[in-house]
């Protein structure tokens, strides 16, 4: 129903964190009647109606299953809570193939104050793609971004997870777990992105995390980023989270906040178009790097269901 | 071989796990017990206590004086034991999180009493890794637990010489569903991580008299010639241990001493009096052999799986026990099962099976560390067991066979046969509790508090003698807890469910699918679960397997654990956007604690239902219905598929779904 995603719209707007478990509830459903509620409540929250872009930062977060995410995020959250921050945390968890049910643990692992209505956290199922994020969380990471001062997306995986993420998200953490070379691998190999700031967590163990940062150091200064390596211990005392949340800061500064904005809303949008219209609408946009190129010719204050509704309209005529 | 020994042998310790309500009423019964012939105590600590909580704080709620007896400083100590000669009394204490804390008000009472430390004779429980597994009342994170742990058999070797400071559960094992192989290994592998973590913290020409004083707390199911043989596995594979990786020299130091209390998880509530000749079945698993015969025992009672066990029901354990000892030969003869080649064929399988599951522990660095790992087999394990009773594959007369039964005259009182503790009493220790703290010098106690912290951060130093002091000085459960808490800090332990390995095809499990499918598609997303354990009940078998059958079933499952405030549900349930609340409690304070969190949801503007599964007597099904709750399910409803479709039906109902086309 349009009117009640345009009160919730306001609702953001005027940063109501309350008003986010409808917000989630809303962008989850998946009838066409929900698309038309998703696309008006993303109207409302549209650079065009704030006059520029959400003001929350969208942060990614990811890495393999055991690296020590939700010990890490834990304490990032009580971080931002301390400095008077309000923030959403999107939990992304795979779902079995052979029954459709997912188990989503963890929530409880991130600590809030009871009666603090400052953490809001959803635990969200990744549906049918495996290890990918849930269709609603893009959406769903937009509209908080007007509420909140600080949105995580976080995902289990390491490889094609991450470079998802960094579709949606600002800025981009991977956790990295001492003593497991995945990363490290993958990154060398170009399977996937550089994120902004690589963690070694567990910096207890010593001389084995030391050695996991000065590798992880040397292999992205190799490929000429300025990506940063923090070490975090999230055993009592907890440690190295102050730095954490100042990379984050330093990181997010340095961004185009436009345009990356703008480009995480041309992929939401193919996203979309692809999951609703398949291999066969993307061929008739003539494949996906000349999607993505068309779209770059687009406004860049456009909303994703308005870019969406492009797409398809241009694959209509195509056909 | 002699046939018969010269002089039958002692019996073995006789117990009773009891204590409910407050300090003096639990003193009263355990003075009765005693007159009856029991020849131990054996008390039993209620949720707060046992979890580092005075009876004032919110986790408390609906808890005080439900389980066991609640114990904040060493008045209430003092009444609990009043009358009862410390010097010659063998007390057992199920202890763990705050086990040094009960033990040094222990001493202090003594001390009260004018008997020396060195007199006295008993255990603490004092196992966590079992708490982090299966039981739930730990309150510190592993590593500093596993100091408290060797600080006090440090100080225990030293100072109370005749104490068990710590029983290694195997017990725990069991109930959470653990095989007889995995009992063996995870117990095996949990005393080491102790001796570990103790080697390091005391002389190495101690190591001999620190093995001799570890005892473990093992648990005897129905089957009880395997557990027999379980036993007889333990004992070699300890002897082995002692010898091989400690250096014991002397045989008596390497002998394997164990209590026990028999099996729980196989109580059934349908024909309860079933009950009774399972308890003695699993008791002969236990005392039949002499050569791995129990040094103490305890017996639970006909109606645990029903609530709180009155005094007569106790009295009748306690019988059971005499008549074995007493009227029966058990105790007359050498070990008769030696020189037997099916007992030694099964023990050698054990011992097999135990060392290759200790060495997946040991490539996983370790007790500590497989926490998850273990945790994760266990729920697996007792899925399976789930599903061999729904199958009909385990026989469990009463529950899937010969079901049909006459009405019980045992449970026709208007109680149900149960013991009901008086809600009266949380106020009545409240009051208590903080006309004590208005009486001490408060002084004093900030002073230990804060030497107490400077020794929890001083990695070195032993934990005891702060401990010691703050008893002394009159401080409380809930203060020499808060203050380990803001050094150790706090803890939760994985839940296992995640990591549990997916159902396989299984028919009636398709057609649940396709109904969980069909009324997802009709929400508009996927029917969404929360699965909560609010209060302070640690035992999350019943949780643990509805969350794993949801998924299975084809839901989204929110589990987060136990040990969850009525309002954090709430917020949970609410932010996660859950279609239906389930909640577990087995602790008897679903009087108080499920009221709450209905007031909590409603307040929160949360309007689901919700549904309720544990040790509910049936009086209090009907209250339950009235404040709120859509469905009450009790260990009589053993077929999970049926208890999710349910839930599938109460969902679509609500929503308005229509039902499905037949």
């Amino acid at each position: 129903m349009a009117p009640a995603a345009a009160e919730l719209g306001r609702r953001l707007r005027e940063r109501d964190v309350s008003a986010a478990p409808a917000v989630l509830n809303l962008v989850e459903r998946r009838t066409p009647a929900g698309r038309e509620d998703v696309a008006a409540l993303l109207h409302e929250v549209s650079p065009a109606v704030l006059g520029g872009e959400a003001p929350g930062d969208v942060v990614g977060v990811t890495g393999p299953p055991g690296a020590g995410k939700s010990s890490l995020l834990g304490e990032l959250v009580a971080a931002w809570r301390r400095a008077g921050r309000t923030v959403a945390v999107l939990a992304v968890d795979p779902t079995s193939r052979r029954s459709g049910g997912a188990l989503l643990g963890d929530r409880a692992r991130i600590p809030s104050e009871p009666g603090d209505r400052g953490v809001f956290i959803r635990s969200t199922a990744a549906g049918e793609r495996l290890g990918g994020l849930a269709p609603a969380t893009r959406a769903a990471a937009q509209a908080l971004a007007a509420a909140f001062d600080v949105v995580v997306i976080e995902t289990v995986g390491v490889g094609q997870s991450e470079t998802e993420v960094a579709d949606v998200a600002d800025t981009v953490v991977v956790v990295v777990q001492p003593g497991s070379g995945d990363v490290l691998q993958f990154l060398k190999a170009g399977i996937m992105e550089i994120p902004d700031v690589l963690v070694v967590t567990k910096a207890d163990l010593g001389v084995v995390a030391q050695r996991a940062r000065r590798d992880l150091l040397a292999a992205v200064r190799a490929l000429g980023s300025e990506a940063e390596v923090v070490m975090v211990s999230s055993v009592a005392p907890a440690q190295g989270f102050d730095e954490l949340v100042a990379a984050l800061g330093r990181r997010r500064e340095q961004l185009d906040l436009r345009s990356r904005r703008t480009h995480a809303r041309r992929r939401a949008a193919l996203a979309d178009f692809v999951a609703e219209h398949g291999d066969r609408g993307l061929r008739a946009l003539g494949g996906r790097r000349a999607a993505e190129k068309w779209l770059d010719e687009q406004e860049p204050g456009l909303d994703v269901p308005a870019l969406e509704r492009r797409l398809e309209q241009r694959a209509l005529e195509a056909s | 071989m002699a046939t018969r020994l010269p002089e039958p042998d002692r019996p073995w310790m006789m117990r009773t796990y009891a204590g409910h309500s407050t300090a003096k009423r639990s003193n009263e019964l355990y003075r009765g017990n005693l007159a009856k012939g029991q020849t131990g105590l054996s008390i039993a600590f209620d949720l707060p206590t046992q979890t580092g909580y005075d009876a004032d704080h919110e986790l408390a709620k609906g808890e005080v004086g439900k389980v066991g007896v609640p114990i904040a400083h060493r008045g209430d100590m003092g009444f609990l034991l009043h009358d009862i000669p410390l010097d010659v009394m063998n007390t057992s204490m199920t202890i763990n999180a705050t086990a040094a804390w009960l033990l040094a008000l222990y001493i202090v009472v003594a001390e009260e009493q004018g008997v020396d430390s060195k007199a006295l004779q008993g255990t603490t429980q004092n196992d966590i890794l079992k708490e982090y597994l299966s039981r739930g009342t730990y309150a510190f994170p592993p590593g500093p637990s596993m100091r408290l742990i060797a600080d006090m058999i440090a100080y225990t070797v030293q100072h109370v010489p005749k104490w068990n400071p710590i029983n290694i559960c195997s017990y725990h094992l069991q109930e959470a569903g653990a095989t007889p192989v995995q009992e063996i290994a995870y117990a095996m592998s949990n005393a080491i991580a102790v001796l570990d973590a103790v080697r390091e913290r005391v002389d190495q020409d101690l190591m001999g008299r620190v093995f001799a004083r570890i005892s473990f707390f093992v648990n005897a199911g129905v089957r009880f010639v395997e557990e027999h043989a379980k036993l007889r596995a333990m004992s070699a594979l300890w002897d082995g241990i002692g010898r091989e990786r400690y250096g014991v020299e002397d045989a008596k130091q390497r002998r394997f001493r164990y209590g026990v209390q028999v099996n729980s998880l196989g109580l059934t509530e349908a024909q309860p009096e079933n009950n009774v000749q399972r308890i003695v079945l699993e008791a002969l698993a236990v005392t039949l052999g002499r050569s791995a015969r129990a040094r103490a025992i305890q017996l639970p009672a006909w109606n645990e799986a029903l609530g709180l066990p009155r005094p007569w029901d106790q009295q009748w354990s306690l019988r059971i026990q005499q008549v074995l000892a007493y009227e029966t030969d058990v105790l007359e003869y050498p070990d008769i099962f030696e020189g037997s080649k099916v007992m030694d064929g099964l023990v050698a399988e054990l011992i097999e099976g135990a060392r290759a599951e200790m060495a997946v522990v040991e490539e996983h660095g370790g007790a500590v560390e497989a926490v998850p790992y273990m945790k994760a087999a266990l729920v697996d394990s007792h899925r399976e067991r789930v599903r061999r009773i729904e199958e009909g594959e385990l026989v469990v007369v009463g529950i899937n066979k010969y079901t049909e039964t006459e009405p019980s005259p045992l449970t026709a009182d208007a109680e149900g046969g149960i013991l009901v503790v008086d809600p009266e009493v949380e106020a009545e220790q409240v009051g208590d509790l903080r006309g004590w703290r208005e009486a001490r010098d408060q002084q004093a106690v900030d002073a230990a508090l804060a030497e107490l912290a400077r020794v929890a951060r001083a990695e070195h130093e032993n934990i005891m003698p702060p401990t010691i002091a703050a008893a002394r000085a009159g401080a409380t459960t809930g203060e020499w807890a808060r203050a380990l808490r803001d050094v150790f800090g706090s803890y939760r332990a994985p839940t296992g469910v995640g990591e549990a390995m997916a159902a396989g095809e299984d028919d009636r499990l398709e057609e649940l699918r396709d109904e969980v499918d069909r009324v997802s598609e009709a929400l508009g997303r996927r029917l969404k679960i929360l699965v909560g354990k609010p209060g302070l009940d640690g035992h999350s078998n019943g949780a643990e397997q509805i969350a794993v059958r949801a998924r299975d079933a084809g839901m989204d499952v929110v589990y987060e654990g136990i040990r969850l405030t009525p309002s954090q549900i709430a917020a949970s349930a609410l932010q996660e956007g859950v279609h239906v609340v389930g909640l577990s409690i087995l602790s008897g304070s679903h009087r108080s604690l499920i009221p709450e969190v209905l007031r909590a949801l409603r307040e929160e503007g949360a309007d689901v239902p919700v549904v309720v599964g544990g040790i509910i007597p049936e009086a209090d099904v009907a209250p339950l219905r009235e404040a709120g709750v859509a469905a009450v399910y009790t260990p009589k409803d053993f077929d999970l598929n049926r208890i999710i479709r349910d839930i599938v039906e109460l969902v679509a109902e609500r929503n308005g779904v229509a039902a499905a086309s037949a």
